[in-house]
């Protein structure tokens, strides 16, 4: 007879060791992972934390009757006005260098924050106020310690007798910093003090309240209508290969067709969420139908065959007992679609929608951006301070990321019945 | 039935929202390079102004000029943005669509830097330098032409340092690879006298030797974005990058522009018209819009003002060079009389 369990025993070490061996090797995998996606956000989230506080800067304005007129408050000359305040702070500037120098100070929003804080407050007119305004770009690295000023004075974007300026500003409680909400509140801006993110937010939104729109039902008729009801037949095969084809095409290819179907041939407006969230129910279409299919396909047969024995009609069968239970895989796999189209540029640069927009859209027939693209646009403006409002960008990109995986987990655990 | 009647409602509404509506923005489509500086002018015509901010696209050169081609209507972009002159085929495509009236405008000037890290010592070129060091081709010494042997800058002028030759540019694609080309590349190369001959002789193979870029990697395609460029010559002093004035503008603390020819690339001395790798930023206008799409004759105006692109206006701190104040007049009034393009 043989001894079996003598037998396995042999080998036990060995089997445990190389158990072990494998396990290990796991860990490590993941520990490598991490420590890449630890490595990639941190460095993202150093970058963006500049955008938290934004500087800004105290002018004493000479509101009077001689500078403004009262009849037409926004005909005034207001850069003039921000111009002169500088100038009366630091009076022995005289070169006209120096002079434009000193006015690089103050950010170009400057003069139109002015105007509309004297349209807002009309008592304003006829005083002298000292008016906070937002400091320009190269200040606030300044005062955040961003410049290197050992550097040459050649070298730097700021100029020694800026420094001297903003040091003397600074000690008299001049410059102050505050919570940064114009970056949330603001449309793009090429001076990246004032550039915010919210016009790229809404256009987002709208493409993909347009998108889910259209790519749910139809996603979801498509896959029931497969899935229940197609005949068996070589139609069906080659559609659902198709489908399959489909979901791997790359995304700039649906943006062609966008480009040519929806704008050149039915005329609709360019750089518009409307478009561009059809095009992404374009690319998103088949990821939801393999989804639906897949969650369709996993309610078990009993369900359907239950309703029917009971007199039900197949449509009845499917609505009224298999689409209910299928209904939570099919919004998970919704869910993710969209999630993989709110990061979307490609598609979005044949259609307009990569493009510079500072107004914020009001319906989804207005040219709007998306947020993939502003941190496209940012990456390659050439001011420094950029680079923190693409980090920050990038951040807010994730949460809204994070927040649709985290919906999608939510609907299943809450909605999901097990068998 | 129901589904019948949401059926040709949905169709309802989409036939409603189909008529493309008066647009009431300017449309501006082309050049990443002029990108920047379009987009400064259209904020401030916006804030400024009662009429909404124009759109700019940034579709590169040709693909703006094709755009800008297509046709005229709405549903075509009104100026289009352009870092090398309209080319005589996109006049005739213009104008075989429906597009014969357009107003040229010169903007400035972007000069081309060669830029290297700050902790390397500057360079000190010569466009001659240039051209050997990338073309795929260089003479051999007796009116022939050999494959590019130099693996080092010594090998190809003794008075520069022995390092090797890495240089990151721009793609095919770019408008910048193109005015390299043929300001850098050319300028160099017809400093050979009987290359300079052979232009006479025979054009493409002229052409095709002084702006063919060597593609044994001494060239290396970086993209199109100027600030990985800028990053990339931080991490390697060695390399040498070449890309717009106003990146280097912004990133003076770590990068440094060669001198070319005797003459650093130095905002003065690129206005001056002294250094020699610099170009024109143009944009052109469709006459037909002007009228039709309230705003682009004040849009105009904003960009010619003297607060806009001259010595001391906000295009100058975005880095553009700004024209001499005599062109800077002739061409406020071509453009503001919207004088048709003179080819």
């Amino acid at each position: 007879m043989i001894d079996f369990t003598k037998k396995a025993g042999f080998n036990l070490i060995r089997r445990h060791r190389a158990e072990r061996r494998f396990q290990w090797t796991g860990r490590g995998a993941i520990a490598i992972s991490l420590l890449f996606l630890l490595f990639m956000v941190g460095s993202i989230l150093r970058d963006a934390s500049g955008v938290i506080r934004q500087t800004q800067i105290a002018l004493v304005v000479d509101l009077s009757v001689e500078n403004i007129d009262p009849a037409d408050p926004a005909s005034a000359s207001y850069g003039g006005l921000v111009k002169s305040s500088l100038r009366n702070m630091f009076p022995d500037v005289t070169d006209r260098k120096d002079k434009k120098r000193l006015y690089n100070l103050a950010s170009p929003e400057a003069s139109f924050e002015i105007a509309r804080m004297v349209k807002e407050n009309p008592e304003l007119l006829g005083t002298t106020q000292t008016l906070w305004v937002t400091a320009s770009d190269d200040l606030d690295l300044y005062i955040r310690g961003k410049v290197d000023v050992s550097l040459p004075e050649r070298q730097r974007r700021i100029s020694d007798a800026q420094i001297a300026w903003v040091d003397v500003l600074q000690s008299s409680g001049n410059i102050q910093r505050i919570a940064n909400w114009m970056f949330l509140t603001n449309g793009d801006s090429r001076e990246p003090e004032i550039a915010g993110i919210l016009s790229a937010l809404v256009g987002s939104a709208y493409s993909l309240a347009v998108c889910f729109a259209l790519a749910f039902p139809i996603g979801i008729g498509a896959a029931i209508y497969l899935e229940e009801f197609a005949p068996a037949n070589r139609l069906s095969d080659l559609i659902e290969v198709n489908i399959n084809n489909l979901a791997a095409v790359p995304s700039i290819v649906f943006g062609l067709l966008g480009l040519s179907i929806f704008l050149g041939y039915m005329g609709l407006p360019r750089s518009s969420p409307l478009v561009g969230g059809m095009v992404l129910a374009l690319m998103t279409l088949p990821t939801m139908i393999i989804a639906a299919r897949a969650s369709l396909q996993s309610v078990p047969p009993s369900f359907r065959e239950g309703a029917l024995a009971l007199g039900a009609s197949p449509v009845q069968a499917v609505f009224h007992h298999v689409f209910p239970v299928a209904l939570p895989g099919m919004l998970t796999g919704a869910i993710i679609g969209m999630a993989q189209a709110l990061g979307e540029t490609a598609p979005l640069l044949m259609i307009g929608m990569v493009a510079f927009i500072v107004d914020i859209p009001d319906s989804i027939l207005e040219p709007a951006t998306a947020l993939p693209v502003q941190i496209f646009l940012w990456a390659d403006s050439p001011e420094r301070a950029f680079t923190e409002k693409t980090a920050a960008a990038i951040i807010v990109l994730l949460i809204f990321l994070i927040l649709m995986n985290l919906i999608a987990i939510l609907l299943r655990r809450k909605l999901e019945t097990r068998f | 039935m129901s589904f019948r009647s949401t059926l040709t409602t949905a169709t309802a509404l989409l036939l409603i929202t189909a008529p493309a509506m008066a647009r009431d923005q300017i449309n501006i489509v082309g050049s990443s390079t002029v990108f920047p500086f379009s987009t400064t002018v259209a904020e401030r015509f916006g804030k400024s102004t009662d009429f909404k901010t124009p759109i700019v696209e940034s579709t590169g050169s040709g693909g703006g000029l094709k755009l800008f081609c297509a046709g005229v209507g709405e549903k075509f972009p009104d100026i289009t943005n352009a870092s090398r002159r309209i080319k005589s085929s996109e006049v005739e495509l213009c104008a075989s669509n429906g597009v014969t009236e357009i107003v040229e405008a010169t903007i400035g000037f972007d000069g081309i830097v060669l830029a290297n890290s700050t902790k390397a010592t500057q360079m000190n070129l010569t466009l001659r330098d240039i051209f050997l060091a990338l073309a795929k081709d260089v003479p051999a010494g007796d009116g022939t032409t050999q494959p590019n042997p130099y693996k080092t800058w010594d090998q190809v002028n003794p008075d520069l340092p022995a390092v090797k030759i890495e240089v990151l540019g721009p793609p095919p694609t770019s408008g910048t690879r193109d005015a390299f080309a043929e300001l850098a590349m050319e300028g160099g190369c017809k400093t050979f006298d009987w290359i300079k001959a052979l232009k006479k002789e025979d054009k493409p193979a002229y052409k095709s030797l002084c702006h063919t870029l060597r593609e044994d990697g001494a060239y290396i395609e970086a993209g199109e974005n100027d600030n990985l460029i800028v990053q990339k010559l931080q991490a390697n002093p060695a390399a040498i990058g070449i890309f717009g004035y106003s990146f280097l503008e912004q990133n003076s603390d770590v990068v440094q522009g060669s001198i070319v020819n005797g003459v650093p690339a130095e905002f003065e001395e690129i206005a001056a018209g002294n250094y020699l790798i610099a170009r024109s930023l143009f944009f052109y206008v469709k006459k037909a819009h002007v009228g039709m799409v309230p705003g682009i004759e004040e849009f105009l105006a904003e960009f010619t003002a003297e607060d806009t692109w001259g010595d001391e206006g906000y295009l100058a701190d975005k880095g553009l060079i700004p024209l001499s104040a005599a062109e800077r007049e002739s061409w406020a009034a071509k453009i503001n009389g919207l004088a048709p393009l003179d080819m």
